[in-house]
């Protein structure tokens, strides 16, 4: 299966800060992904090196197997939904589409006046006065007539209110279904990610903590509950992810490659929601640390 | 992409036409009428050998609507850099749409290229109309202007034939740069703003005058280049001369850079106690003021004093570009700017290929 996004050691730095470093990964073609992580992890900068608007600082990626950004072709075969959903106030939605008409050889332009007729924008009114959720309609439409291969979106629905943003996930899923696109999301809200996406990225404190497919995820991560004790005696092939204690009691997120089958531990599986949570926990991410240190 | 930088741009291209056209059709109407007044003054005056009151009197009386003309030939380019130039990038970039524009199938060197382009050449027109009409129009009074006011003196030159074009095209396109390095509108106006003044006050002060080598000769005096004299003092040992430093004889229009009076042997006179007309230095020559034509009671007039005075050998030295070298001067200025406008293009591409998200 070909890559939609490739990185190897991939960095970037604004100033003296990394916004994002020694990103490696290699997501496979035809998934709904998801990439995840607060506020500052990172998302952004990984989403616009992957869409051209930013050059790395270190490493390389490559983009459906090309540079991004470099040449027409390549801008050609990815679409980009930019954080807030920005559009030209003072153009009309029919004037976006013939911006969108004028500047993609791909353009397909039936699918976008079908497409803004359904979602019930008048091609006469100004895109300035549209709604947020019927901007991010906009900018998802000059996305899809694009016909892109891969579709980039940065926090495409942060701004929208519940039912919006619930419609606006769902056209892009059904959209992705029929075109056969590879989607690229990201989002500091899980609950939206587990809805859509088949494949996950959690980015936090500008490096990527994990990524696979979520089914796969689900079933390599586990609960384990028991009396309290070190992480570090936790049994071999046994990953550390978070870590919690109580006076009595130690609660661990772990990945194992295999189930797990000590009597002294409570097993349980672990939601997508919770699974995130524990890589984004920062308190486990020191403590994770200190492990892999004694490990090491 | 053409379709998208017009649609853009339509809005302030229509009020710039709307503007020079009634400019147009200002000088277009009063214009005419300049010159025939000029024409006739000039067949008046020729007989009796008092052009220069007529140009005095002419000049006078249209000096406001010459000073608003180069004024407006002047701040043309200035508007071009900080309402098109400045705001081309940073608008994008504050609305967030550079995103989007830039996420279609064009590059962003295309992107700029069209419209560094389009809008440039659209600059350029217009301020070469602008200019070319204001040209047309000033010519009459161009030909009877104060030597402060000639075609050659800095403030002026600035605002006639071809030159405004290289300034509205460097104007616009040092706006476009320091909106790309700046990144936010308003300080990259402002930015440009005071860059553009600072550029346009140092060509005319430190590059122009150097442009070719300037002339230096030394003349000898008379009505063009002595504003009037005055006895030093009681004791009547010399004569305080108010020497022009703007005019020599025989080369109306040009541009003096330097002027000042020399005794027989080379030498510079000093003297410059007493205050003068504008634009003149005070020299003081030792002359009899009590006999002699320089006595005023001789009765003999300024001609007299002066003739004396040319007699013992002082002169004019003064260094000057002439008026012949208007048009060549105007190409080597254009050009300048012209090379100025392509080494900023150069950064601006640059920038915006690796330095902007």
């Amino acid at each position: 299966m070909t890559s939609v996004l490739q990185a190897q050691a991939l960095g970037k730095k604004y100033g003296s800060r990394w916004a994002l470093r020694e990103c490696t990964i290699d997501i496979p073609a035809g998934h709904i992904v998801g990439l995840v992580g607060p506020n500052g992890a990172g998302k952004s900068t990984l989403l616009k090196l992957a869409g051209g608007q930013l050059e790395p600082t270190a490493g390389g990626i490559s983009v459906l197997g090309g540079r991004p950004g470099s040449t027409p072709a390549q801008l050609a075969k990815v679409g980009f939904v930019a954080q807030d959903t920005p559009v030209y106030a003072s153009l009309t939605v029919a004037e976006h589409l013939r911006l969108g008409a004028r500047l993609n050889p791909r353009w397909d332009g039936a699918m976008a006046r079908e497409r803004i007729a359904r979602l019930g924008l008048v091609p006469a009114h100004r895109a300035g006065k549209l709604s947020g959720g019927q901007r991010a309609q906009l900018t998802l439409t000059l996305g899809l007539a694009k016909r892109p291969d891969l579709l980039i979106l940065d926090e495409p629905a942060a701004a929208l209110d519940p039912l919006a943003r619930h419609e606006f996930l769902q056209h892009l899923m059904e959209a992705a279904a029929e075109r056969k696109l590879s989607v690229v999301l990201s989002s500091h809200l899980v609950s939206d990610l587990e809805r859509v996406c088949d494949y996950l990225v959690v980015l936090v404190d500008s490096r990527v903590q994990i990524a696979g497919r979520t089914d796969h995820l689900l079933a390599t991560h586990y609960r384990l509950t028991g009396p309290r004790r070190d992480p570090g005696r936790l049994p071999a092939g046994q990953y550390v992810v978070s870590a919690r204690h109580t006076d009595r009691q130690s609660t661990f997120v772990v990945r194992a490659g295999d189930p797990m089958h000590d009597p002294a531990w409570t097993v349980s599986r672990i939601s997508l929601e919770d699974l995130v949570l524990a890589y984004m926990d920062r308190r486990t991410a020191e403590h994770r640390r200190v492990t892999q240190e004694v490990q090491g | 992409m053409i379709w998208l930088t017009w649609r853009q741009f339509r809005g302030s291209a229509a009020m710039t036409a709307a503007v020079l056209l009634v400019l147009g059709i200002a000088l277009a109407v009063t214009g005419p009428g300049l010159a025939s007044r000029y024409a006739a003054g000039i067949a008046d005056c020729t007989p009796n050998d008092t052009c220069t009151d007529f140009f005095d009197r002419f000049f006078g009386e249209y000096q406001i609507p010459f000073l608003a003309l180069t004024l407006v030939v002047l701040i043309l380019p200035a508007l071009a850099g900080l309402f098109w130039g400045a705001p081309l990038v940073t608008r994008e970039l504050e609305a967030g749409t550079h995103l989007l524009v830039w996420n279609q199938s064009i590059t962003r060197a295309r992107w700029l290229a069209v419209k560094l382009g389009l809008i440039g050449l659209v600059a350029m027109a217009s301020a070469g109309v602008c200019a070319l009409a204001v040209t047309w129009w000033s010519d009459p009074l161009d030909k009877s202007a104060v030597p402060e006011m000639a075609r050659m003196a800095p403030v002026v030159f600035g605002a006639r034939g071809i030159t405004p074009m290289g300034y509205a095209v460097f104007a616009f396109v040092l706006g476009v740069t320091l909106g790309v390095l700046v990144r936010r509108t308003l300080p990259a106006m402002a930015v440009t703003l005071v860059a553009f003044a600072a550029i346009q006050l140092a060509m005319p002060l430190l590059v122009r005058p150097y442009l070719m080598p300037p002339v230096t000769s030394t003349f000898e005096l008379g009505r063009t280049n002595v504003e009037g004299m005055v006895p030093q003092d009681r004791q009547g040992g010399a004569m305080q001369v108010f020497l022009s430093t703007s005019a020599v004889p025989g080369h109306a229009g040009a541009w003096v850079l330097s002027s000042d009076l020399v005794d027989p042997s080379g030498r510079v006179v000093g003297g410059d106690r007493a205050s003068g007309p504008s634009s003149t230095i005070a020299r003081s020559v030792p002359v009899s003021t009590t006999s002699g034509p320089c006595a005023p009671r001789a009765g003999l007039g300024t001609d007299a004093c002066t003739a004396e005075i040319n007699r013992l050998g002082y002169r004019q030295q003064a260094t000057y570009q002439p008026l012949e070298r208007f048009w060549t001067f105007q190409g080597i200025e254009t050009g300048t700017y012209a090379l100025l406008t392509l080494a900023l293009t150069w950064l601006c591409f640059r920038r915006i290929r690796t330095g902007l998200s």
